[in-house]
C-alpha cells in the first residue's frame, strides 16, 4: 500500500520477525544502514517515532528535530517548545537530518496515484538486547483520537467513570466523534490514559474540539489549541478554557450536555 | 546495583512562559524554576527500587548552570545518595547531554539509568533514547511500570493504542511517563540532611564532551493568537452553531 501513496518514489521492505514490534534496538541499526544513501529520516511524532528517531540520530551523531510544525528551508524548521507556548525556528548544521513530524500540522498525502519501486532490504535483525512481552490495547470502535475530525473531551467535573460514560459517550456517538479527556479525568480513573489530550498525552487538531467540564490548564491547551474550532461547556465563566474557545456555553454540563445530545 | 538519575532544572510547570520581545528566546529572568516533573518521577522510582532492596545507591546527575545544584539538592532530599553537577552556562542539546551521561555511566557502571521522558522546556523527548544508542544498551521509554527480575527488567510502556511490555537486558535505560508513580515530597529534616550529602562539581571538558550546539535557533516567536470567541446563551444557540459548522 505504501507504494501507491502519491509522492513516494521507492519503498524499502525489511521483512524479518525481529522488526515485528518495532523494537528500537532492532529497527534503529536498520535505518542507520539505509542512511548511507539518504539525507534525511522522518518519522511521525507517534510513540513509535519518538522511541526510534533519537536512537537513530545518536547512532549517526546528529541532533534530532522533534515534532516539527513546518518546513521553512532545506535545513530550517519550526517546532513548538514550552508546551506550545512558544514556536522556535531552528536550523540544523548536521549533514543528515533526523526529524519527527507532528501529524496534525501537515496535510495527508493521497493514498492513491503513486507508483513506487519496491526494494527488499536486509537488516542485522535481532540485536539481542530486548524482547516484546505483550500488549494491552484499549478497544475502541470510535475514530482514533489523533485523526478524528470531531473530538468530545471530558474533565474532572464528570465526577466518576459511570457519569463520564453517561454524559460524554452519547454526545460523541451523535457526532461520530472520538473521545478524549484531560489529565485530571485520567488521573481520577474515569478513563484509560490513552484518552489523555495534552502536553504529556496526545496532541490533536480536529475540526471541532468540544471541551466538557475542562478548566483549560496550560498542559491541556498544549494538546488541543490548534483545533480549528474549540467549543467549551463549563459552569465556571472564568475558566481559562473560555479564553481559547470560539464558542462557549456557561452552563451546568449535567443538564446542558444531555439536552445538547437530545437536540442533535 | 547503582542507579543513575539525570535531572533537569526547568521553568516551573505552572508558570506561563513569556517569549522575549526580541525573539531570542523565552524570558527566564526572575521566573520560578523547579525540577522537571518527569525527572521527579524518575527519582521517585529509583528510591522505590532502593527501598525494595533492588538497588544500593542512587546518583543524581544534572547538566546545567550552578543553580542546578538546587535541583540536585531536591533529589538528595527525596532520597538520592549523592550528586554530580556538570556545570556549564551554555544551553546543552540532548545529544551532548547524552554524551556526558555516557561518560558518567562509564565511570559508575549503573544497572539502570532512569530519566524523565521529556523536559517541559525544550519538549524534545530524546536524551534517554540517545544515551541508550551511545551505550549500545536497550531502552524502555515512556514507562508506566518497571519490574526488575534478575539481570533483566520488564518495562510496561505507554504507547499510542494502550500499553506494551518489553523485556530488556540490564544495564538498561528507562524513561518515565507520568503515571509511573506519584513522587514524594522532601520533608524538612531530609532537606537539612541533603545539605550534607556529597555533591561533585564537574565540567563538560572533564568528560571530553564538546557541547557546541548542532541546531541554531534563528528565532523564538509567540504561537498564533486565537481570535476571541463568543459565548452563547443556551443549548439551542449552541446547536445552531454546530449546524452552521456542518458538524451536526
Amino acid at each position: 500500500a505504501a507504494a501507491k501513496i502519491a509522492g513516494v518514489a521507492k519503498v524499502h521492505v525489511a521483512d524479518n520477525a525481529a522488526y515485528e514490534h518495532a523494537l528500537a534496538e532492532n529497527v534503529a541499526p536498520l535505518i542507520v544502514d539505509l542512511m548511507g544513501h539518504h539525507d534525511a529520516f522522518l518519522a511521525p511524532a507517534t510513540t513509535t517515532g519518538k522511541n526510534v528517531a533519537p536512537r537513530v540520530a545518536a547512532l549517526l551523531d546528529v541532533a534530532q528535530l522533534s515534532d516539527i510544525l513546518s518546513v521553512e528551508g532545506e535545513k530550517t524548521f519550526t517546532r513548538p517548545i514550552y508546551a506550545g507556548n512558544a514556536i522556535a525556528t531552528v536550523e540544523s548544521s548536521d549533514a543528515k537530518l533526523v526529524i519527527t513530524v507532528r501529524g496534525t500540522a501537515f496535510e495527508k498525502a493521497a493514498a492513491e496515484g503513486g507508483s513506487a519501486a519496491i526494494e527488499d532490504v536486509a537488516g542485522a535483525g535481532d540485536a539481542g538486547l530486548s524482547s516484546f512481552v505483550g500488549a494491552e490495547l484499549a478497544k475502541s470502535e470510535r475514530p482514533e483520537l489523533t485523526s478524528a475530525k470531531v473530538i468530545v473531551s471530558g474533565g474532572r467535573a464528570l465526577k466518576d467513570s459511570e457519569t463520564f460514560e453517561q454524559v460524554i459517550l452519547p454526545l460523541a456517538d451523535k457526532l461520530g466523534a472520538a473521545v478524549g479527556a484531560s489529565r485530571a479525568a485520567v488521573d481520577a480513573g474515569y478513563v484509560p490514559n490513552d484518552y489523555q489530550v495534552g502536553q504529556t498525552g496526545k496532541i490533536v487538531a480536529p475540526e471541532v474540539y468540544i471541551a466538557v467540564g475542562i478548566s483549560g490548564a496550560i498542559q491541556h491547551l498544549a494538546g488541543m489549541k490548534d483545533s480549528k474550532t474549540i467549543i467549551a461547556i463549563n459552569k465556571d465563566e472564568d475558566a481559562p478554557i473560555f479564553q481559547v474557545a470560539d464558542v462557549g456555553l456557561v452552563a451546568d454540563l449535567f443538564t446542558a450536555v444531555p439536552e445538547l445530545t437530545g437536540k442533535l | 546495583m547503582k542507579i543513575i538519575v539525570p535531572v533537569k532544572r526547568v521553568i516551573d510547570y505552572n508558570v506561563k512562559p513569556r517569549v522575549k520581545s526580541d525573539g531570542t528566546g523565552v524570558d527566564l529572568a526572575n521566573v520560578k524554576m523547579s525540577m522537571n516533573p518527569f525527572d521527579e518521577i524518575a527519582v521517585e522510582e529509583a528510591i522505590r527500587l532502593k527501598e525494595a532492596g533492588k538497588a544500593e545507591e542512587i546518583i543524581a546527575v544534572s547538566v546545567g548552570p550552578a543553580k542546578a545544584q538546587e535541583t540536585l539538592r531536591t533529589a538528595l532530599a527525596m532520597g538520592a545518595d549523592r550528586a554530580i553537577l556538570v556545570e556549564t552556562d551554555e544551553e546543552v542539546e540532548p545529544l551532548a547531554v547524552a554524551k556526558i551521561l555516557k561518560a558518567i555511566v562509564g565511570e559508575e557502571n549503573p544497572g539502570l539509568v532512569i530519566l524523565g521522558k521529556q523536559a517541559i522546556d525544550d519538549d524534545s523527548n530524546q536524551t534517554g533514547q540517545m544515551l541508550a544508542a551511545l551505550l549500545g544498551r536497550p531502552q524502555g521509554t515512556f514507562a508506566s511500570k518497571v519490574e526488575i527480575d534478575g539481570d533483566s527488567v520488564a518495562v510496561t510502556r505507554e504507547v499510542d493504542g494502550g500499553l506494551e511490555t518489553v523485556k530488556l537486558a540490564m544495564p538498561a535505560i528507562v524513561t518515565t511517563d507520568l503515571r509511573l508513580n506519584e513522587p514524594r515530597y522532601a520533608s524538612l529534616p531530609n532537606i537539612m540532611k541533603a545539605k550534607k550529602k556529597p555533591l561533585d562539581s564537574k565540567s563538560p571538558a572533564d568528560y571530553g564532551v564538546e557541547i557546541a550546539p548542532r541546531l541554531k535557533t534563528l528565532k523564538v516567536s509567540e504561537p498564533p493568537v486565537r481570535q476571541a470567541g463568543i459565548k452563547v446563551e443556551d443549548v439551542d444557540a449552541l446547536v445552531a452553531k454546530l449546524k452552521e459548522m456542518g458538524v451536526a
